[in-house]
C-alpha cells in the first residue's frame, strides 16, 4: 500500500511544470520583518503550500510580472487558494520598508506577505536559498539584478520545486494542485 | 561510361540514399534527460585552485527529444549549480515545454549567466540529419 502511494506521488511529481528536487530539503527558516507588521518566518506557513520569491518593489521588469502571475494563479485556484501563501522577500532593504512592501504587494493581492530586514539578515537568507542579488548603480539611482525563480515549498516545509521566471498562471495552477493534494 | 565512373556514381547514390534515409527516419531517444553531474571531490579540487567547469555557458536542448535538464550533486558540500543551490546527493530535474532561449543567473560561471537554448523538434529531414550529427559529436555522459 505504501509502495503504491509512493509511486503515485512520484508519478504526480513527474507532471510538475517546475523543476523538481530529489530528495527535497527543508526550507531554511528565517526571522524577518513582515510587511503585515509581524515577524515573518517561513515555518509559520506549515500546512500551506508557499510560493517564495525574491525581488524589490522598484523592479520594473521581473517582479511585477511574477507577482501578477501569482495573483492570477490564486484567482484561478478558487477556494483552494486559501492554502497557498505567497512570500516575497526584498533584496533592497534600503527602500523596501514594511509599509512600502505592504502597499506594493497589496496592489496585487491582499494576502501576499513581504519580508525585509537588515542587509546582513537578507544576505544570510539569500545564501541559504541560493539566491543572487547584485546592486547596479546608474547615476544617483540604482537597481538590482536578482534571481527570478520561485520556490514551491510543500505543506511540510520542504523545498519541492523551482519554477523559472516566465511560466504562466496555468503552469502554477497545475503544480499547486498537485502539491495541495499531498 | 567507365567502370570507375559507374563505381563513383554508385557510391554517391548510395551515400545520398543513406543520408536521405537518416533524415527521413523519425528520431527516437532512450531518454529525454540531458544530465550534468558534479563529481565527488569537486569542491576540494576548486579549493586547491583547479578551475573546474561542469556546466557549459550554453546548453542546447530539443523539444520532445532531449528537453529535460537534470543536475546532480555528487559532491560532499552544497553547490550553486545552474539556477539553483543543490545539497549533497540532491538532484534537480527541470522540464522544458517551449522552444526559447532561457537565461539563468549562475554564479558558477565567470559571466554570471547560463543560457539554455531549447530548439523545436526537428521536423524536416535536413533538421533531423543535423540533429543526429550534432548528437553523435556531443560528448557522452
Amino acid at each position: 500500500m505504501l509502495l503504491l502511494a509512493a509511486s503515485a506521488a512520484a508519478a504526480s511529481l513527474a507532471e510538475l511544470k517546475a523543476g523538481v528536487f530529489e530528495p527535497p530539503r527543508p526550507a531554511p527558516d528565517f526571522s524577518l520583518q513582515g510587511s503585515d507588521g509581524h515577524e515573518l518566518r517561513i515555518s509559520h506557513y506549515r500546512g500551506k503550500v508557499v510560493l517564495l520569491a525574491f525581488g524589490f518593489t522598484s523592479c520594473t521588469e521581473v517582479c511585477p510580472i511574477t507577482l501578477n502571475t501569482f495573483a492570477l494563479t490564486r484567482r484561478k485556484l478558487g477556494p483552494a487558494a486559501a492554502d497557498v501563501q505567497v512570500v516575497y522577500i526584498t533584496v533592497d532593504p534600503e527602500r523596501d520598508v514594511p509599509g512600502r512592501l505592504a502597499k506594493y504587494l497589496g496592489s496585487f493581492d491582499a494576502t501576499f506577505v513581504g519580508g525585509t530586514g537588515t542587509e546582513a539578515q537578507l544576505a544570510v537568507v539569500r545564501k541559504d536559498y541560493g539566491v543572487s542579488a547584485e546592486k547596479k548603480k546608474f547615476g544617483d539611482d540604482y537597481t538590482y539584478a536578482h534571481s527570478s525563480f520561485t520556490y514551491l515549498i510543500d505543506r511540510t516545509g520542504r523545498i519541492r520545486a523551482l519554477m523559472p521566471y516566465g511560466h504562466s498562471p496555468d503552469d502554477y495552477v497545475n503544480d499547486l494542485t498537485i502539491l495541495l493534494k499531498e | 561510361m567507365s567502370l570507375r565512373s559507374r563505381t563513383v556514381l554508385g557510391i554517391s547514390a548510395g551515400l545520398l540514399a543513406l543520408l536521405a534515409a537518416v533524415g527521413f527516419v523519425p528520431i527516437q531517444t532512450a531518454s529525454r534527460d540531458q544530465i550534468f553531474e558534479i563529481p565527488q571531490g569537486t569542491w576540494a579540487r576548486r579549493m586547491s585552485g583547479d578551475r573546474v567547469q561542469i556546466l557549459p555557458d550554453h546548453i542546447r536542448l530539443t523539444l520532445g527529444l532531449r528537453d529535460i535538464l537534470v543536475l546532480r550533486n555528487h559532491d560532499a558540500v552544497p553547490q550553486i549549480f545552474g539556477p539553483t543551490l543543490m545539497m549533497p546527493g540532491q538532484s534537480f530535474r527541470l522540464p522544458f515545454e517551449r522552444a526559447a532561449e532561457y537565461q539563468f543567473a549562475c554564479s558558477a560561471h565567470a559571466s554570471g549567466q547560463m543560457t539554455i537554448i531549447v530548439e523545436p523538434n526537428p521536423a524536416t529531414p535536413w533538421a533531423r540529419l543535423l540533429w543526429r550529427a550534432r548528437d553523435l559529436l556531443q560528448p557522452r555522459r
